[in-house]
């Protein structure tokens, strides 16, 4: 993986050291909550509702074992012993005290790490698939390309001040787990007619207050003119987009406001413009990252006690069937781990298991892991006559829980547990949920189903792309959970639809009970999904069982 | 004319740890909401909040929240300023195991 250049180190290293000044002038009161406030959001440090939250960039999902172990120590030494990994593969600190985040900061550093760009009107952290560099339906590891952006971005001069906060998201796989249609740009990596590998280039997607689906600018983009392309859609939208309101500020209504069209022209001539002033000086740079991001050598040796193991552990197998992806190497898988235990918090991991998972990668691993937008972490490169090893170690530490795109494994935002921007609380509910379908033992009858919950109207939980949507609100001084159907994240990204009227908190998770129990009456067979289902059959039957005719006379 | 007021606490987080605290009636900051003063007069909730905004350098984001007479002391009416006075929901962490 990618390793700092000198310029890199000194570059972060001075920024700790401006941001150590900036927080001891704060203390000491010669500077005020207004003039410090942009100077931590810079540096990634928020304030939430009962302390200080900072977020740690994770560039594309990628980190190596030293870095999660400094995770570990600094969750340990600064904080409450754990660390909370984000829908934007950063991993977020709950409690760390303002004089102490300087030298979190230095530790950081100390691997390579940091939380620049992690806030702000700026470009920030860039995702990729974090099946990257390892799936078998990839065309190229995306991550060279993700670390370019990352070095183009960081602190351009031109970008500092944008109308608001601007997120790149790439994949390598026409498979999209990376959400690239819900990013305010998002590439996709496409092969054209005579099989060059190129991106897909889509503008305008985003969650939030109003939910878009990216459309496609540029159907094919030469690898090669990548970098002026994307810098020309950030500058066409720099001069348009709106700095008088807020929620009419991103890229997705700069595209609505002015059609896909007009921006498509303006953006060609300015990439026409910006093209030759690259002189290739970005292809250089691509060629020496690219070196860094070389694969692992992999080794081919016999898969029997993988399937010995199989046939006699049946929580193995059980736990192979759902936490692996098909590896791109001969012999290989791609192991998920669930940090969404039955009634733990999603994106959750102690120190202790991180330290784990470091370990792990290191000996089993070819020294890789990654953070998945679904939260949970991802050893990509296992050899398969490791994994009764890997997944003894995983059971010990509380990590073997078989449930990666199951009903159980939810993607919910911090919510009111700590978010200052908050309507409602998200993590009880996903925590319920997961402990009520656990209890009925069907998860694995129930099949690939997608629940995401987001604490606000923001949707940093994903929640309009979820199968299931559930969104917490403040109905009235009371938490009030409203359901959505039929989003979907990948290349054939959809905005769920809502249902109706929202829950309150007591009756969301038997809500949500009823709707998968009602589905596994209206689907065709059991290899048709919930997302098949309700496209097939739309949304009247599952409108039927939510809000049964009995309930609406109670509520009259 | 105007609608009642809806008595008022000075809320506001620590500026060191981040924790939550409350502006009691003698100018102190109490990690306690039932210690802070109830104020149930708008013109002297607004100059409470201007002297709490002035110690910039103890608190951060002060700010009024509604909040009713207790039997100990004032208590929130809303549920995010009753999480505020206990932490998240899903660990033990914050106010209600440190009180
Ligand atoms: S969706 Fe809202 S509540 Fe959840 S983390 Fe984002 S801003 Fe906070």
């Amino acid at each position: 993986m990618y390793s700092y250049t000198d310029f890199d180190e000194a570059f972060v290293r001075e920024r700790v050291s401006q941001f150590r000044h900036q927080v001891e002038r704060r203390i000491s009161g010669a500077l005020t909550e207004d003039e410090f406030k942009p100077l931590r959001l810079m540096n990634g440090l928020y304030l939430q509702l009962h302390a200080y939250m900072l977020r740690v960039a994770v560039p594309y999902g990628t980190l190596n074992p030293a870095q999660m172990r400094q995770l570990a120590y600094i969750a340990e030494r600064w904080d409450k012993g754990y660390g909370h990994f984000t829908t934007r593969q950063n991993i977020q600190f709950n409690w760390p005290k303002l004089k102490d985040v300087p030298d979190i900061l230095d530790a950081l550093a100390d691997v390579q790490m940091h939380a620049i760009q992690t806030s702000g009107n700026t470009i920030r952290n860039v995702t990729a698939d974090h099946f990257a560099g390892a799936a078998a339906d990839e065309i190229e590891d995306p991550r060279p390309v993700a670390e370019l952006l990352r070095q183009w971005s960081t602190d351009h001069p031109e970008f500092q001040f944008l109308p608001r906060k601007f997120k790149i998201a790439v994949t390598g796989s026409p498979n999209d787990r990376a959400v690239t249609k819900a990013h305010d740009v998002g590439l996709r990596m496409v092969r054209d007619a005579s099989g060059e590998p190129g991106y897909e280039v889509i503008v305008g997607g985003g969650l939030g207050r109003t939910p878009m689906v990216g459309k496609v600018i540029r159907d094919f983009l030469p690898k090669a003119d990548l970098l002026p392309y994307i810098e020309a859609v950030v500058s066409v939208w720099n001069l348009l987009g709106r700095r008088d309101n807020k929620y009419k500020s991103r890229i997705k209504i700069t595209v609505h406001e002015n059609g896909l069209e007009k921006i498509r022209d303006l953006v060609e001539e300015r990439f026409n413009a910006l093209r030759p002033e690259f002189g290739g000086v970005d292809q250089t740079l691509l060629k020496e990252i690219e070196a860094q991001f070389t694969p692992p050598a992999f080794v081919s040796k016999p898969t029997d006690a993988y399937e010995a193991a199989r046939a006699s552990n049946a929580a193995f197998r059980s736990w192979t069937d759902t936490n692996l992806a098909a590896h791109k190497a001969d012999g290989y898988a791609i192991v998920s781990i669930s940090i969404k235990k039955h009634g733990a918090t999603p994106g959750d991991a102690t120190a202790d298991q991180m330290r784990v998972m470091a370990d792990l990668a290191e000996s089993y691993g070819h020294s890789e892991l990654r953070i998945s937008h679904e939260q949970n972490v991802i050893l990509p490169h296992v050899h398969k006559s490791d994994l009764p090893a890997v997944y003894a170690a995983l059971r010990d530490a509380d990590l073997a829980t078989a449930n990666i795109g199951l009903v159980s494994d939810i993607i919910a935002c911090p919510g009111m547990d700590y978010c200052a921007l908050a309507t409602a609380r998200s993590i009880p509910i996903a925590q319920e949920i997961a402990t009520r379908f656990d209890e009925l033992k069907l998860e694995h009858d129930i099949g690939p189903l997608k629940i995401k919950i987001s604490g606000c109207i923001n949707a940093c939980g994903h929640h309009h792309v979820g199968h299931i949507g559930i969104l917490g609100l403040d109905r009235a001084g009371v938490e009030n959970y409203q359901i959505t159907l039929g989003g979907d994240g990948t290349e054939d990204a959809a905005i769920g639809t809502r249902t109706g009227p929202g829950f309150p908190a007591e009756e969301i998770i038997p809500a949500i009970e009823r709707l998968v129990l009602g589905y596994l009456d209206l689907r065709s067979s059991p290899e048709e999904t919930f997302l098949e289902t309700y496209r097939r059959l739309g949304m009247e039957p599952f409108k039927a069982i939510l809000y049964p005719p009995e309930d609406k006379a109670n509520a009259a | 004319m105007s609608r009642r007021f809806t008595p008022k606490v000075v809320t506001a987080n620590a500026l060191i740890e981040g924790d939550v605290v409350w502006l009691t009636e003698d100018d102190r900051w109490t990690r306690t909401m039932s210690e802070a003063e109830l104020i149930d007069d708008e013109a002297h909730a607004e100059i409470r909040l201007l002297d709490a905004q002035r110690q910039a350098d103890v608190v951060v984001g002060a700010y009024l929240a509604d909040a009713r007479a207790g039997e100990d002391g004032p208590e929130p009416t809303h549920f995010r300023e009753a999480f505020r006075t206990r932490g998240p929901s899903n660990y033990a962490h914050g106010k209600q195991v440190e009180a």
